[in-house]
């Protein structure tokens, strides 16, 4: 029940701020998503990373679509459930600084943006899956459209028309397969599995890139990636947190839930072209956030690099590439919602992003800077950090996969330091300027979201473990299910 | 009597719990109160190294391992990596050096950067900088050594870049961090390797499986040339080899106690450290060893050539550090572990004294650093004048001085094994002294060039500096006395007590006979003889006969070409910045935006004329549905022929 608890507890809030509309939206807002956290820690708490699959609910739901509502735990869920969680009041709070037209709206579609996510993580039925898949877009639309910037009305109808066609490539596959299932036809994640697995390779390939397509769209990888730069410049601050944060990771997911296990002969026959894909994006966003203006910009394109490098390890099918990609998702999460906010702290006192007219920043503002170059360096994955246990799980996974692919993607430990240590210098260091002499230091309510932040930067690089632990078994699981079919195929 | 195992966790956790207090309270504690708690950690770590020290020497030869693990850090599949300490000699004798000459520098720094307002921050990155620098050596596996490898870089970098008003000097940082990860990633790949092809990253457990398959490993040379060759390039980049060195000499820009500490004395030894750590590996791959010998040498003329040309006193002792490092590459490449090992110990007193002894001057003369403005300061500066003297001698290869005996062994061991080599590292050496005596008169003999502005305030140097400037001076002059060889009636202390680390590589390595004590003597004093004739030579051209260097603008040929270091910053740029960042333009205005997002634009633009033409045909007829439902049909079988 707790898992159900978890799905429509932001909703109900959600509902209640819509309709209700109190004085205080984000206080409520933000209490909703401690709760939210609370239980989720619960679940951590009392989760056995044993015990496969655990807090499920499987109810029958509408019979002539073969739906039931069924969704549970296991241990790839849970990290990314608590990593939505997690990030969500840190979100909430990062807009206080901020004063939203109506409130109240604003923060009723962030929860049920959590909603969705949450859903997404916890489905194991088909429909289930796509229908949260597709609730997560509505909210962010609003929210990118509503409260965007200059462009948004343009930008906001690419991300949405790209994202959504995207998404029905995956519907087909997955009604598809829904008429395979034998017997009354069922959606449930199992017989999906099973009636993928049953096909011929030509027509799992097919299924691999319908579903390919969605995920890497969502992800996004190159080459399907040109929404992103434009929608997390043109989206509010706390939009392109949700974005980047955490619905990135709906794709990264989706392939490691609903890919890899549900059609074997196509992930074997079209695994390494996706991983060179990824791989070729890693370098490709590197160079160009090298050239990057805008600081903004610059983010969005190591986004699309980092998550390469995830992408490319999920595809190696080991359990060092999925584990890696695992904590991964936790670091990226983490970094990028600490780096687009501290944009945000810039552009809130400067009213600009364009690296070339800040600069100095760092006399005025100590502590900032310190919580810059911490995040900084999680980001170029320096070792004792969080981003170092990832990246290096996922480089070891491509060196022993292809080794020349290995040392291609690992040139991201040198591009990743080349444009973040740029774009700190343009924007930190030097004189000060007119607009950054009187750059005022963290306030409260910053400090409120960095500090945690940066604590779990560190806590995460130098004690992994219990991470790694809470997901392993379930990764296990997958690698298992792939590795037993490759070889039965043999 | 203490737990041994307690002792050894103590020694990176001082500087780290000083880092903490320190960098917590940064604008709250006063520059007294952060003095006192950086250099007491560093000296509480220096005792317990001491301690241990003495526990390792007390011990039986075949004890002297001790690791103790605190916990795991992380595991995935079949990988796993421990947060676990060794302590052994090889070390053991790092941390001395590293808590040692560490706490002199530390005590240094509180009269040199008295005056900084980031006085507290200075410090806290020091001590920083020494835990990493401890975790580095201490770490039991490849991937705890690379936790302090690239968490010495970050300290290097934000030292480097830490009067951050000057882009200058954040260029030099971000430089000297970025060269340092084209190296790493080197490193990083070859600890992939070695986790995969040994099923594990603790350094006993990989040792004792290569020297269980040693015969496999050699047959099949590829694997064991690569894992080297990838660690090796990660030495290039940390220690400033060929083609990895231009970093170094930039770094000059952070403050002097810094250039002493992490750019001479321990970070950029790293690489010696690690080749010889892995010294089992290294003994089984002669290709390897060759390479290692090869870029050494390339490296010790290279650097010294440069140096005779450069009239910063700091980028000179800079580029010397290059050229010395190189020498100990090229023990290492000879095989001669313990001489590499001994080098990098006698260099770490007298470069860090030659440093100290710098930033000593460039204080009284109010942060001047050209010679060319320097000049008769001997009798202002007597303290710094003679102990940057000790310096000289000692890096110049007088005996007694400490360089003396570890230069002598490197180059009986060179011309051991092959002439040429022996006579291209004779002139590295014949170099070395000839530039340094050249900075040497330039600075303290001949006429007073500074301004008399700059001559009105000088002034000798606080307590605080001269006393790390003696203290130094004195290990400058006894430190040789570790390795004295059998020859001049020693017994090699130093060999003996590093034997157990070096111990099951000798297998592998050539054996060449020693040479008669009559060859030997003739060396030495042939060595010795030519460096005391150019010493001569620039004491009369440089403090007799007042030669000056000219200005930059009216030097030409050859000498031009060496005072700007043979261009090479301009080639890397040439060839690497400006392509990376050319391409990284075309990507940018042609694939993404005309590519890429136009590709995808249009596709979009297509639906929506496709649905509108659709729309047009949506008006009833009979024959648009049909051919719809023919086409339809015809999916369906399409879809069903699939199965």
């Amino acid at each position: 029940m707790l898992t159900v608890f978890l799905i429509f507890f932001p909703l109900l809030i959600s509902v209640l701020l819509l309709v209700l509309k109190p004085a205080h939206a984000k206080v409520w807002a933000l209490a909703a998503s401690i709760i939210e956290l609370a239980a989720s820690l619960f679940v951590a708490y009392s989760f056995d990373k044993n015990g496969g699959l655990q807090y499920f609910v499987n109810v029958p739901w509408i019979d002539s679509l073969g739906l039931s509502f069924y969704v549970a735990i296991d241990g790839i869920s849970l990290l990314l459930v608590l990593l939505t969680t997690v990030l969500v009041p840190f979100i909430i709070l990062s807009s206080f600084g901020h004063q939203y037209e109506k409130p109240s709206t604003f923060y009723g579609l962030i929860l049920m943006m959590q909603m969705a996510l949450v859903g997404v993580f916890t489905a194991r039925d088909g429909l289930l899956f796509y229908l949260f898949w597709e609730a997560a877009l509505i909210p962010i639309y609003f929210i990118c459209l509503i409260w965007g910037g200059a462009e948004r009305g343009r930008i906001t109808l690419k991300f949405f028309i790209y994202t959504l066609a995207g998404s029905l490539f995956m519907l087909v596959a997955l009604v598809y397969l829904y008429f395979l299932t034998p017997g009354e036809h069922t959606f449930n994640i199992y017989a999906l599995y099973d009636a993928g697995a049953a096909l011929g390779p030509y027509p799992q390939a097919l299924i691999f890139w319908a579903m390919f397509v969605a995920f890497a769209i969502k992800m996004p990888v190159f080459p399907f990636h040109t929404w992103q730069p434009d929608t997390y410049t043109n989206a509010p601050t706390q939009g392109t947190m949700l974005l980047s944060g955490i619905m990135l990771k709906m794709g990264i997911y989706g392939v490691i839930r609903w890919l890899l296990p549900l059609v074997p002969l196509g992930v074997k026959e079209w695994g390494l072209t996706a991983v060179i894909i990824s791989v070729i994006g890693i370098i490709y966003a590197s160079c160009i956030a090298i050239v990057q203006k805008d600081l903004k910009r610059l983010i969005a394109y190591s986004s699309i690099a980092h998550v390469g490098l995830i992408s490319a390890g999920i595809f190696t099918l080991s359990e060092t590439g999925i584990q890696g990609a695992m904590i991964q998702m936790i670091s990226h999460g983490i970094l990028v919602v600490a780096l687009f906010f501290i944009v945000d702290i810039i552009q809130r006192r400067t009213q600009t992003s364009e690296l070339i007219k800040l600069g100095g920043i760092r006399n005025a503002a100590p502590i900032f800077t310190t919580v810059f170059i911490i995040v900084m360096l999680g980001s170029v994955a320096l070792p004792s950090t969080s981003g170092f246990v990832g990246e290096f799980l996922l480089i070891n996974s491509l060196v022993q996969y292809k080794f020349a692919l290995g040392i291609v993607a690992g040139l991201t430990i040198i591009l990743g330091a080349v444009y973040m240590l740029r774009s700190f210098q343009q924007s930190m260091s030097g004189e000060a300027n007119a607009i950054t002499a009187t750059f005022t230091d963290l306030t409260g309510h910053e400090k409120l979201v960095l500090y945690p932040i940066v604590l779990m930067i560190i806590v995460i690089g130098v004690y992994p473990a219990p991470l790694l632990d809470i997901s392993e078994s379930a990764v296990k699981n997958i690698v298992e299910i792939y590795s037993n079919y490759s070889a039965s195929v043999k | 009597m203490v737990n041994t195992e307690f002792l050894i966790s103590l020694v990176p956790l001082f500087p780290l719990l000083g880092f903490l207090i320190v960098a917590l309270n940064v604008r709250r504690l006063s520059h007294g109160v952060t003095a006192f708690i950086a250099c007491g950690a560093i000296l509480l770590s220096f005792i317990t190294s001491v301690v241990l020290f003495t526990k390792l020497l007390s011990a039986p030869e075949a004890e002297r391992s001790i690791t103790v693990t605190l916990y795991q850090w992380f595991a995935a599949g079949s990988f796993s990596a421990n947060i676990s300490f060794l302590l052994d000699p090889l070390s053991s004798l790092f941390l001395l050096i590293i808590t040692g000459v560490g706490f002199l520098i530390h005590v240094y720094s509180i009269g040199y950067m008295h005056d900084d307002k980031g006085f507290n921050r200075f410090f806290s990155y020091l001590n920083l900088f020494v835990f990493f620098m401890l975790l580095l050596v201490m770490g039991s596996n490849y991937l705890l050594m690379f936790v302090g490898w690239e968490g010495v870089g970050l300290c290097s970098y934000l030292l480097i870049g830490f009067w951050f008003k000057n882009q200058n000097y954040n260029d030099a940082a971000n430089k000297a961090f970025i060269m340092n990860r084209v190296g790493d990633l080197g490193l990083l790949i070859g600890i992939v390797l070695i986790a995969w092809k040994f099923g594990s990253i603790s350094y006993p457990d990989v040792f004792a499986n290569a020297l269980q398959n040693s015969e496999a490993l050699k047959s099949h040379g590829i694997l064991i040339t690569w894992i080297t060759m990838l660690l090796f390039v990660g030495a290039m980049g940390k220690s400033a080899q060929i083609p990895l060195y231009t970093w170094l000499p930039d770094a000059m820009a952070g403050p002097t106690p810094v250039s002493a500490l992490i750019h001479a004395a321990t970070m950029v030894t790293a690489g010696i450290y690690m080749i010889a750590r892995n010294n089992v590996l290294y003994a089984m791959a002669p290709a390897t060893l060759t390479v290692v010998m090869i870029v050494g040498l390339a490296t010790a003329i290279f650097a010294a050539t440069i140096a005779l040309k450069q009239n910063d006193i700091k980028k000179v002792l800079a580029y010397s550090t290059v050229s010395q490092l190189g020498l100990m590459f090229l023990a290492l490449g000879l095989g001669a572990f313990t001489a590499g090992i001994f080098h990098m110990a006698t260099h770490a007193f007298f470069k860090a004294l030659l440093f100290l002894g710098a930033g000593s001057v460039i204080h009284a003369l109010g942060n001047e650093q050209d010679i060319r403005n320097m000049g008769g300061l001997k009798k202002y500066l007597p303290v710094t004048y003679m102990t940057f003297l000790i310096g000289v001698l000692a890096i110049s290869g007088i005996p007694p001085f400490a360089g003396f005996f570890s230069k002598d062994e490197i180059l009986a061991n060179a011309f051991a094994q092959n002439k040429i080599v022996w006579v291209l590292a004779v002139g590295a050496s014949l170099l070395t002294a000839f530039y340094m005596f050249r900075l040497f008169f330039l600075t303290f003999f001949g006429k007073e060039r500074a301004s008399h502005e700059k001559m009105h305030h000088i002034h000798e140097s606080p307590k605080s500096i001269l006393i790390p400037l003696i203290v130094l001076a004195i290990l400058s002059l006894a430190g040789g006395f570790m390795g004295v060889p059998e020859v001049l009636h020693g017994s090699h202390w130093l060999s003996h007590y590093l034997a157990p680390v070096f111990a099951s590589s000798t297998q592998f390595l050539a054996h060449h006979d020693h040479l008669s004590h009559a060859t030997e003597y003739a060396l030495m004093g042939g060595i010795v003889g030519a460096t005391i004739i150019l010493i001569i030579f620039a004491y009369s051209r440089y403090a007799k006969n007042n030669h000056v260097p000219a200005t930059d603008e009216t030097t030409t040929g050859l000498q031009r070409v060496l005072m700007n270091k043979y261009y090479i910053d301009e080639l890397y740029n040439a060839i690497i910045v400006k392509p990376l960042y050319h391409i990284s333009a075309v990507f940018e205005a042609f694939i993404e935006r005309l590519g890429i997002d136009k590709l995808v634009n249009a596709s979009g633009s297509f639906v929506v004329w496709g649905s509108r033409t659709a729309r047009l045909l949506q008006n009833g007829s009979i024959g648009y549905y049909i051919f719809i439902m023919v086409i339809g049909i015809v999916l369906i079988l399409v879809a069903n022929n699939l199965k």
